[in-house]
């Protein structure tokens, strides 16, 4: 594969350029090219939704692109959202309603809500079950990933 | 002692860095110089191998290394059993063939791993995959648990007679006796069927064998490292002090990740040792579902003895179960479902034929559930099955039989899992059943409800079951707690942790004996360098081992503290009191010094002290209980059929669970909600769907159906407390609780939704497609 291409794109506010192979997947380029690590995949086939990250601030697969077509687009993962001494309020909600366990799928439930809430800022329960159906979670049953949507809804 | 944190619904200390993306999984260990495998897999379920041929794979630029079996030398070596058959059991018969790490002769499952490529990146790795040629000869696939025992059935383990893996019979009382006596019997053929445990992080592992410091380092998705770090250093002639185990933070276990060992953990391991650089491996959703063990698949033929005024006499329970190729994990989970197949019921006459097979399919060990939700689904599916010949409601016919509060311990008189005494410890049935009847409105929903739904041409229906759960289960786990001389309370265990909050339930605890925040209290988990003794997360054990071991600790550290303060407060113990990372004079609060302030005290760098005395303020404990503790529950459900799609929408859901002290209720509900999740799955949603040649048909999240946000509901959840008396925080273990009977009730609910067919459910899971087919040979069976 010496079929090289040159890339910059714009992550979490932070522009990378970048040489990459059009077949590496935009989530193995953020996670092992950029050690962005907070972007999980959990199946590479676009179920799961774990590796859901902003193309241009709409929610994307990122283990459905090539790096490549990120080219001269805008990038934001859970990096940006908030720190553990200064949560974003979604994740402050996640925190209080106990929408984490493992952990591994929240990344990816976080840059699903994080436009919707934007665009349906007081949502109902179906709305908000809808909203999160592309985002498989296997330990809390999501109910209380509902209640924490609820909680950072009623706070804005 | 007052408990100030124990029981309160503290939001967790692990969630800032795991909601941040900071948190450490396996796939984010990245080394310098590290190499990616890739492997190799066998597209028959069962086949010889006649030839591998690697050379071309080996020349592709970036590839490092390719080895089949025959490059492992005497390193090739079967699995050992990571549990051994009941020892006390008169006439056992156990065949333990354990896998392999790569296929040497013969493929006895699809997706076992042929050959590994080892390479500069992931790409080239699997790239070089398709370079390998591979010549092998089909066989035909043993996939029926039935038609495995047949004599004329493809032999999945060639030197044994068949494919019997295992027969145990297990006896209480009479059965026989019991049956002539009793008024009725109900036999039925009930069938489980296979699913996967499908945790959004999927397996990996990082090997790193430093040749200079001759340390070997694996960052390990397990849920079990401690007996991994074991295995593998005695598998490689290494001290055990030079095997570093780490589970991180893990997304998910759900059982599965518990195995001694899986082919690409001793290979990705045997391969730094060859090529002293760093080898990661990480698997793919497709090689979870050929790859990863998976559970639930058995045959039963049942029955119950009653009475006319429905009382059991007597279950008879013969079954086959499915362990898939090999058999590393004995004879777990039937057991458990032979013993949950007693419930919470007074069952005085017993008789188990379990048969355990092999197939040509992935193996078969403990799935969050593990083996229960089989044994609770035959006994209550056998109670509706009574209650309907005997024209008793559901519900009235389990409180007939559900043991009394004074019956405790009791013991039913077979083996369980830990091939102990299946003693129950505990337990006060009848009201968590009434509190589950009460919360759904039971009787309202029958006798207003649901013939007002009828009537408008809805088919809505109610199921109520109760349940018992073996939890906390031996041998033993142990803990340290130490204060740093920071004032910091640093807690060890050498369980692993896969979100179920033990940095914040096992803090409570600590802060509860130390008088300080669970907050300020530091936990490690699943770290061999930081202890190294246990055996691992799972049976829903941590809040019952794990637990009482840190209390056992916590309570001897709060000992030294008020011994060492003491002696510099010039005050008895009895007038001290420890708060807020201080210990003070109860009427003189301002008479204090801080914890840390004692640390240093207790570890002096100059000078003399008593022989005898061990320095610092820490302590490591112990916890193995005599047998389980078991807790119990009850779940209604209320359902909707739509006649023309048949899809199922599940109204309400109730849960009423009684898992003994509650150490932290928001964490306890969250296991039940996402019990819950998995429990609907296995009713309605996932099945792994084989065909004749052991191919899996639907190995993707886009065919094989985990529930959604739009699919679980939202569950009413509701806790009694009945104190285990085996351990002092009186906890009983609640991860399995929440998924063990929905599949029992669903089935009820849906048959109570279309009671005009006079359908019977024997089977889980359904679907819509398969209601459909059931409805259809009701509809014949009524209109004939």
């Amino acid at each position: 594969m010496n079929n090289l291409h040159t890339i910059t794109v714009t992550v979490n506010d932070t522009p990378y350029e970048r040489t990459v192979e059009p077949r590496l997947l935009l989530s193995d380029f953020l996670r092992h090219d950029l050690g962005l690590t907070g972007t999980h995949v959990g199946c590479e086939h676009g179920v799961c939704g774990a590796c859901t990250v902003l193309f241009d601030g709409e929610p994307v697969r990122s283990c459905l692109m090539f790096a490549v077509q990120a080219n001269g687009h805008k990038i934001t993962t859970v990096e940006a959202l908030g720190t553990p001494d200064n949560l974003h309020p979604l994740q402050e909600a996640f925190w209080e309603s106990h929408a984490v366990q493992c952990g591994f799928c929240t990344p990816g439930f976080l840059m699903s809500l994080v436009p919707f809430l934007e665009q349906n800022p007081d949502p109902t329960e179906e709305e908000i079950r809808e909203a999160i159906s592309g985002n498989l979670c296997r330990c809390t049953g999501y109910q209380h990933i509902v209640d924490a949507v609820k909680l950072a809804a009623k706070r804005k | 002692m007052a408990k100030k944190y124990v029981g309160q619904r503290i939001k967790r200390n692990e969630d800032p860095r795991l909601l941040t993306g900071q948190a450490l999984f396996v796939d984010d260990v990245d080394l310098p110089g590290m190499l990616h495998a890739a492997f190799l897999r066998s597209d028959y379920a069962h086949a010889r191998l006649v030839s591998i041929d690697v050379s071309a794979a080996r020349r592709r630029p970036g590839v490092v290394a390719v080895y089949t079996a025959e490059d492992m030398g005497d390193d090739w070596q079967h699995g050992p059993p990571l549990v051994s058959p009941p020892p006390t059991v008169k006439d056992i018969v156990f065949h333990s063939r354990t896998q392999v790490p790569l296929v040497k002769d013969k493929v006895r499952l699809a997706g076992e791993p042929l050959a590994m490529v080892i390479a500069e990146s992931r790409y080239i790795a699997e790239d070089a995959l398709d370079d390998i040629v591979v010549e092998l000869e089909p066989l035909g696939a043993v996939v029926d648990l039935e038609e495995a025992l047949q004599p004329d059935a493809p032999l999945v383990h060639d030197d044994l007679d068949s494919n019997l893996a295992a027969h145990l019979i297990q006896k209480k009382g009479d059965y026989a006796a019991a049956r002539e006596q009793a008024d009725v019997v109900i036999s039925r053929r009930i069938v489980i069927d296979r699913g996967t445990a499908a945790a959004m992080e999927n397996r990996g592992y990082v090997a790193h064998w430093n040749p200079k410091s001759q340390e070997l380092t694996l960052w390990d998705t397990t849920q079990s490292p401690i007996p991994i770090r074991n295995g593998l250093a005695r598998m490689f002639g290494l001290s055990e002090h030079q095997v570093r185990v780490i589970a991180p933070f893990v997304g998910g276990g759900f059982g599965p990740k518990i195995m001694m060992f899986y082919p690409e953990e001793v290979m990705v391991t045997w391969a730094t040792l060859q090529l002293g650089r760093p080898v990661k491996w990480i698997e793919d959703r497709r090689e979870n579902f050929y790859a990863t063990n998976q559970e639930r698949e058995q045959v039963h033929t049942a029955e119950l003895a009653l009475t006319r005024d429905g009382h059991i006499l007597g279950l008879r329970d013969d079954f086959i179960h499915d362990t898939g190729a090999y058999d590393p994990y004995g004879l777990t989970v039937p057991l458990n479902t032979q013993c949950h197949a007693f419930g919470p019921y007074k069952i005085p006459n017993y008789y188990g034929d379990l048969k355990v097979v092999f197939t040509n399919r992935p193996i078969v060990s403990p799935l969050r559930g593990a083996g229960r939700p089989q044994g609770v689904f035959i006994i209550e599916r056998l109670l509706d099955v009574a209650a309907r010949e005997l024209g008793i409601d559901p519900v009235e016919i389990r409180r007939r039989n559900l043991l009394p509060p004074d019956a405790f311990p009791y013991d039913n008189e077979i083996i369980d899992q830990a091939f102990v005494p299946l003693v129950y410890d505990s337990g006060n049935y009848l009201p968590v059943l009434e509190k589950a009847v009460e919360m759904i409105g039971y009787e309202r929903f029958l006798k207003e409800e649901q013939p007002r739904l009828r009537a408008e041409g809805r088919h809505v229906g109610i199921g109520v079951v109760s349940f018992i759960e073996t939890t906390g289960i031996g041998p033993y786990e142990g803990a340290r707690v130490t204060v740093a001389p920071s004032g910091q309370i640093n807690v060890a265990t050498g369980v692993g942790t896969q979100g179920q909050g033990h940095f914040t339930s096992f803090a409570q605890i600590v802060a509860d004996q130390l008088g300080v925040s669970p907050h300020d209290v530091h936990l490690v988990t699943g770290d061999t360098a930081q202890f190294h003794w246990g055996t691992g997360t799972f049976a829903s054990r941590g809040a019952v081992v794990a637990a009482n071991a840190i209390h056992a600790a916590a309570v001897t550290v709060r000992g030294k503290v008020l011994k060492l303060a003491s002696k510099v407060l010039d005050t008895p113990e009895e007038e001290l009191e420890l708060v807020d990372g201080h210990v003070r004079v109860a009427d003189i609060p301002q008479r204090s010094i801080s914890l840390g302030q004692l640390a240093v005290l207790a570890n002096p760098l100059r000078g003399a002290v008593e022989p005898g005395t061990e320095p610092g303020l820490e302590a490591t404990a112990y916890f193995g209980p005599k047998y389980g503790a078991t807790a119990s529950g009850a779940h209604a459900a209320i359902v909707e059929v739509d006649p023309e799609t048949m899809m199922v929408d599940v109204k309400r859901y109730v849960i009423v669970e009684d898992c003994g002290t509650l150490l932290n209720p928001l964490i306890v509900e969250g296991q039940l909600h996402g019990g819950l999740a998995l429990g609907l799955g296995n009713s309605f949603y996932e099945k792994l769907v084989y065909d004749e040649n052991g191919q899996l048909l639907n190995a993707s999240f886009a065919d094989y159906l985990l529930p959604t946000a739009l699919e679980v509901p939202r569950a009413e959840v509701s806790h009694l407390e009945t104190p285990s008396p085996l351990n002092p925080l009186g906890s009983k273990g609640v991860g399995e609780g929440g998924a063990i009977p929905v599949p029992a009730v669903f089935a009820q609910a849906v048959e109570s939704a279309l009671a005009d067919y006079g359908l019977e459910i024997l089977e889980a899971p359904l679907s819509p497609n398969r209601l459909f087919e059931l409805l259809q040979a009701a509809r014949v069976t009524r209109d004939a």
